[in-house]
């Protein structure tokens, strides 16, 4: 693991983990006993990560949720399910790589999973171009869809983009029209729909695969109108202000929940997801079968009219 | 009835602010200087190069709906402060500013109108309040003018204008473009007409909800579109944009309006429309 890969904050914990590993190296090549020693160094680390990370910013947060290590779709797929056959394109146009989809099974059961896709070294992220979406990746997600619907199997997404992309070509194919059609059509779509957001949740761009039955948040992910980048260029004239501007958004889990807009945070392994990528999945698919669990007892019709009602209710206004 | 009167109040302090009060006007575009009597019965259409003046939700009414009338609803909704925001103002500041410069309580105004005799549930939004930025207050108002038109089986028309999501509301609003969308497929289940008339600019949340989702899709000469600004892209690519990039003009070449209209023209054209979609 390089230092690119630490954060800041992280690097005291990771001191002191290193510290632990060569002392047992040390240990086990001169053949004697530190087990006390090391025993008080792992209490010391666990405490040391529970001060920094009940203390964290929430631009601290965000950091997490782009984390260079954090499980992304693919990850999670791999982790959670079987028998997963990845379908490609949307009929119209090409292929978008940002978003991957495609029939799995979540414990034996069938479903339509659908997800952003980060790439983790320069190649697979300009391949996956940064997880964000174009006009034929919003239908080529719807057209995954309407299949579940037509097979009549429950929809599972994940989110993780930071934003619809801001481009040519995207404008020329109508990207507006396409994140459109999906929040017209996702809201009547006659299948359970659950939606997770494992990382970044951009604006439309998260919200163009994101209307749904339940939708949870992993603890370190976010999820805003605008990226804090994007928001301290405009509301600040200056991205410098991220920080503060992440502070304003109001854009973590347990924002979110204050807020009433999502229906439950998934915790996530001490340190965060990227630290034990097969707890988080775990985390996250206890959460995903419990749900399915929930909304596969309701008739179609109640199904419809809840989810409609829990979109139709959000904002706070006077009157 | 109570015809509209917040309106009309707003009409003359906007009037004050985006368009010069002189005897004269120059047009931003073409630069030709014309009589302002000329331009207002033009309805502020530059006679030289058609340029459309941006002109606030009162006149819009004022034109487009017969005898200038609408019966309006939901004139009290009012922005709240639920993330207690903060930039360079405070978010409830930045509200009381606009209301006081603008003269109306936010971003759109809805109600029930009539066109060529045929009653419509009606939405104008308008830019002089935060860049015309949908937050709770314009997401509830166009619900309701959706809802408004299941209830009583009318058209649906709305006049979009917005520079999007209002950033000071985050997750707030975004949930707006979900809740509007989701109401227009209820709409569309009771196969009744919807026609969305695009001004410049409608771009962002706007655009990707509810402007986008008319059966019919109509737009002023020359108006900004889109999805992400052309800021944004530009940065993005990191190269210059195309000329005509993104104006409606580029979006109906690329089949994404079903029709340009002249600002002049706009009332006849939606009352044909309505005579074809309104089938009841």
């Amino acid at each position: 693991m390089n230092d690119r890969q630490i954060l800041d904050f992280e690097k005291p914990i990771a001191e002191l983990e290193k510290k632990i590993s060569d002392m047992k190296d040390f240990a086990a090549g001169a053949n004697i006993t530190l087990d006390s020693e090391i025993t008080s160094l792992e209490e010391k680390v666990e405490k040391l990560r529970h001060e920094i990370f009940t203390g964290l910013t929430r631009w601290q947060k965000v950091q997490l949720a782009r984390h260079p290590r954090r499980p992304y779709t693919l990850d999670y797929i791999q982790l959670m399910m079987t028998d997963f056959v990845e379908f490609h394109g949307d009929r119209y146009f090409a292929d978008d790589k940002a978003v991957v989809g495609g029939f799995a099974k979540i414990d034996g059961r069938p479903i339509m999973v659908v997800g952003q896709q980060k790439g983790r070294d320069t190649k697979a992220k300009l391949f996956r171009n940064f997880g964000m979406m174009h006009p034929e990746g919003y239908r080529k997600a719807l057209r995954l869809f309407k299949l579940a619907e037509k097979f009549n199997r429950p929809v599972v997404i994940m989110i993780d983009t930071p934003g619809a992309y801001p481009g040519i070509g995207a404008e020329e194919r109508g990207q507006a029209e396409a994140i459109a059609r999906n929040l017209r059509e996702m809201a009547v779509l006659k299948v359970p729909i659950v939606i997770i957001i494992i990382g970044e949740g951009a604006s439309g761009g998260a919200l163009g695969i994101g209307v749904g039955d339940r939708v949870f948040m992993m603890q370190y992910s976010w999820y805003s109108v605008i990226s804090p980048e994007g928001c301290a260029a405009i509301l600040w004239r200056d991205a410098a202000h991220a920080p503060q501007a992440a502070e304003a958004l109001k854009l973590t889990s347990e924002d979110l929940m204050e807020l009433g807009v999502i229906d439950g945070i998934i915790p996530e392994p001490p340190g965060g997801a990227h630290n034990d990528h097969r707890a988080a999945a775990l985390a996250a698919k206890n959460k995903i079968m419990e749900t399915l669990g929930e909304l596969e007892k309701l008739p179609t019709e109640q199904l419809l009219a809840e989810r409609l009602e829990k979109f139709r209710k959000i904002g706070v206004y006077g009157e | 009835m109570d015809w509209f009167k917040k309106t009309k109040t707003g009409l003359s302090a906007q009037a004050k602010k985006d368009i010069p009060d002189g005897l004269w006007t120059k047009c931003p575009e073409c630069s030709e200087v014309i009589y302002t009597k000329q331009l207002e019965a033009r309805l502020w259409v530059c006679p030289e190069c058609r340029y459309h003046f941006r002109i606030t939700s009162g006149k819009y009414i004022s034109f487009l709906l017969d005898d200038g009338r609408l019966e309006e609803y939901d004139a009290n909704l009012v922005s709240k402060d639920p993330l207690r925001f903060k930039d360079s103002k405070k978010y409830p500041d930045r509200i009381r500013g606009a209301i006081e410069k603008s003269g109306l309580n936010d971003a759109v105004i809805c109600g029930i109108g009539k066109i060529k005799g045929v009653e419509i549930s009606f939405a104008i939004m308008d830019f002089s309040f935060i860049g015309g930025s949908m937050g709770s207050v314009v997401g509830e108002k166009i619900a309701r003018a959706i809802e408004r038109a299941i209830d009583r089986g009318i058209p649906l028309i709305i006049v979009s204008c917005s520079g999007g999501a209002r950033m000071q509301e985050s997750i707030l609003s975004l949930m707006q473009m979900a809740k509007t969308s989701a109401l227009l497929a209820k709409l569309a289940e009771k196969r009744l007409p919807y026609i969305s008339v695009l001004t410049n600019p409608t771009t962002a949340g706007v655009m990707a909800s509810y402007a986008s989702l008319g059966d019919l899709i109509i737009a002023e000469p020359k108006a900004l579109l889109g999805f992400a600004g052309p800021r944004v892209i530009q940065q993005t690519i990191g190269q210059d944009l195309p000329p005509g990039f993104q104006s409606s003009e580029f979006f109906k070449e690329k089949g994404f309006l079903d029709k340009i209209v002249e600002r002049s023209e706009l009332r006849d054209t939606l009352a044909l429309l309505l005579e074809y979609t309104n089938h009841r």
